[in-house]
């Protein structure tokens, strides 16, 4: 891992007596991707405006390189930001909206124009210079923004939903292209967004919040495959949260069956939430299975079949390449290594609240 | 299709008979009176009169008087209006009530009252004297007319510029602010280019109405100083000579047909008429 740049101490922040961020303390690193994943008013653009210096917190510091900058006005930071619905300057062009931080830095002419030329290269969206930002479609003025932000040559880059606005196919056009500029530039992404598949294609870390807290902290892997509660297995993709107790080390008792896993340390008979995703769910013949039930929904969603299937009492989602249609008898066996076992929540406030989307 | 067009046709018919009895024909006749004289001859007379003295004089005044009082309202109504747009919306309607409210009251009233405020012996001077500060004497000079036309026309220069301020996205101040410029750099920058519709619009709706006034310039300014919406009105009223007020005002009509065609170029997206 490479050196921290950022680190945020105690942040609080509350808007009109609601607390929007409770005591967060996150540290990023230089070079890294990081996402800040939550559904709306889990007080992720709120710690991005804080980075940016728009919003200051009621408590806590933001300590940027060994520096306190918490009190630092936002044209003083060594930070640039992409922001949602891009904020293009519309009466000027796209050369003028670029230039506009080097122009304040007073940069000479040549370096500009350079300056002007790599950047439009770099968003392929060369020889745009003279265009206006409303002539520019939604995906072009995207790269613009982004553009306008780089040739400041910032340390990090904040990205408020930059995509949020775009079509699918764009969006994950973009996805690609974020990835390549932040390869290309060597800087740390800090990027806010909403929705799970983006967090996931495109971090090196990402940083789960709901309701001012963060929830977990990992890499894609680690926060699909192992999510530390509830809250983060239901909004990190499809997902079987179901009410269990733990046996002993390495078995688990689920809808009264006892289920092989690898988790231990829980305890003895304790209860737990366990986590088993769709595609985990092994569909065999009655007799094969742990348990067995009744196939009750069928969907063909191109890659896979989405089946519901009811057993012990609980809806099952399970996702396979197998077909069995609706009435079908079926076992289910699951590996012990796709059990994912979690705590129960020891507070409220760890609670998994209704996702908007 | 063309049942619903000839049906718009229908709807649309009240405001066709409308303009044409009150602004085309009336319009006509200004253009037969202005370019004839008592004979029905054609003549260029009533409007090369403007360059007699007293007309030019008038003109003048009436011109220099609107701007100076446009460029007052201006300085006020900005910064006004900025801290309007930047209010939330609980206290933004409150202040904008304030401001229109007295919109909503007589305009002569509202004239006469500044006329009995500004009085040798008015409201103002009484309270000056009660505490030994020198009396106000600017009834029946320009000055009081520049106040009446300041007070009278504010509102129209608030409302435009605080239309196009609170259409900023803050995001937009915020992006500046990001690239480094500070709150001076990102007004002149970014605020106030983004903002020259609304002062385009602002503009001309005060400028106009200043230019044409003749009772402002009555009430305020005594029988002393004549503007052009003075000259326009004796002419008409006491001389009876519509041939020569007709005339005149063909002139005043090009200063605010040059006015609006420029607000029409800068103010594309009428946000001046969002009144």
């Amino acid at each position: 891992m490479n050196k921290e740049l950022i680190n945020l101490i105690d942040i609080s922040k509350a808007f009109d007596g609601e607390m929007v961020l409770d005591e967060l303390n996150l540290n990023i690193h230089e070079n890294e991707f990081l996402t800040l994943l939550g559904p709306s008013g889990c007080g992720k653009t709120t710690t991005l405006r804080i980075l940016g210096g728009f919003v200051t917190p009621d408590k806590g510091r933001v300590v940027f390189d060994g520096q306190d900058i918490t009190g630092m006005p936002p044209n003083k930071r060594q930070l640039n930001t992409v922001f949602q619905k891009y904020a293009l300057f519309t009466h000027m062009n796209i050369a003028e909206n670029i230039a506009f931080g080097l122009k304040i830095k007073n940069k000479s002419k040549n370096y500009i124009d350079d300056k002007i030329k790599y950047a439009l290269k770099l968003v392929n969206l060369e020889g745009y210079e003279k265009r206006m930002p409303d002539s520019l479609s939604g995906g072009q003025q995207q790269r613009i923004a982004i553009a306008r932000a780089i040739v400041n040559e910032p340390k990090v880059l904040l990205l408020d939903e930059p995509l949020g606005a775009l079509d699918l196919k764009l969006r994950q056009d973009m996805q690609y292209e974020l990835i390549r500029l932040k390869n290309e530039l060597g800087i740390t992404f800090i990027y806010v967004t909403h929705d799970q598949e983006e967090a996931l294609s495109m971090s090196d870390t990402i940083v789960v919040m709901n309701q001012g807290y963060i929830q977990q902290i990992g890499t894609p892997e680690t926060i699909y495959n192992e999510p530390e509660n509830a809250f983060v297995a239901d909004f990190i993709g499809d997902s079987n949260i179901i009410d269990a107790i733990m046996l002993e080390d390495k078995l688990v008792s689920i809808l009264g069956a006892k289920f092989a896993c690898v988790d231990t340390g829980f305890g003895h008979n304790k209860p737990v939430d366990v986590v088993i995703r769709p595609e985990d769910v092994e569909l065999t013949k009655p007799e094969d299975g742990t348990i067995s039930g009744t196939v009750t929904h069928l969907i063909f969603k191109g890659v896979h079949y989405e089946m519901e299937v009811t057993a012990n009492g609980f809806e099952w989602l399970v996702h396979s390449t197998g077909m069995f249609p609706v009435g079908t008898q079926v076992g289910i066996k699951i590996d012990p290594f796709n059990i994912q076992i979690m705590n129960k929540p020891a507070s409220e406030d760890e609670e998994a609240v209704g996702v908007e989307e | 299709m063309k049942n619903s067009k000839s049906s718009q046709r229908l709807l649309s018919s009240p405001y066709i008979a409308w303009a044409v009895i009150f602004i085309i024909v009336p319009l006509c006749m200004v253009f037969y009176y202005g370019l004839t004289d008592k004979t029905g001859a054609f003549t260029f007379e009533n409007i090369a009169a403007i360059m007699s003295a007293e007309h030019a004089k008038a003109l003048w005044l009436s011109l220099g008087l609107s701007l100076i009082s446009t460029v007052i309202c201006f300085f006020i109504a900005y910064p006004l209006a900025m801290i309007l747009a930047n209010m939330n919306v609980n206290q933004h309607s409150f202040i904008v009530l304030i401001f229109i409210l007295p919109m909503w009251m007589n305009f002569l009233l509202r004239t006469l009252a500044w006329q009995t405020l500004l009085e040798k012996t008015g409201v103002i001077n009484n309270v000056l004297s009660f505490l030994h500060l020198p009396s106000l004497n600017i009834i029946n000079t320009p000055y009081a007319i520049v106040l009446g036309m300041v007070y009278n026309f504010l509102p129209f220069m608030v409302l435009p510029l605080y239309n196009s301020l609170v259409k900023i996205d803050p995001n937009v101040i915020n992006a500046a602010k990001d690239l480094g410029a500070n709150n001076v750099q990102t007004f002149f920058k970014i605020t106030f280019p983004l903002s020259i519709p609304g002062i385009i619009s602002g503009i001309t709706m005060v400028f106009i109405p200043a230019l044409t006034t003749f009772v402002i310039s009555n009430l305020l300014g005594g029988s002393k100083i004549l503007l052009i919406g003075n000259v326009i009105e004796e002419s008409f009223t006491q001389a009876g000579n519509w041939h020569l007020g007709s005339g005149l005002s063909i002139v005043l009509m090009i200063f605010i047909i040059v006015n609006m065609v420029a607000s029409a170029i800068f103010d594309k997206d009428g946000e001046g008429s969002a009144l």
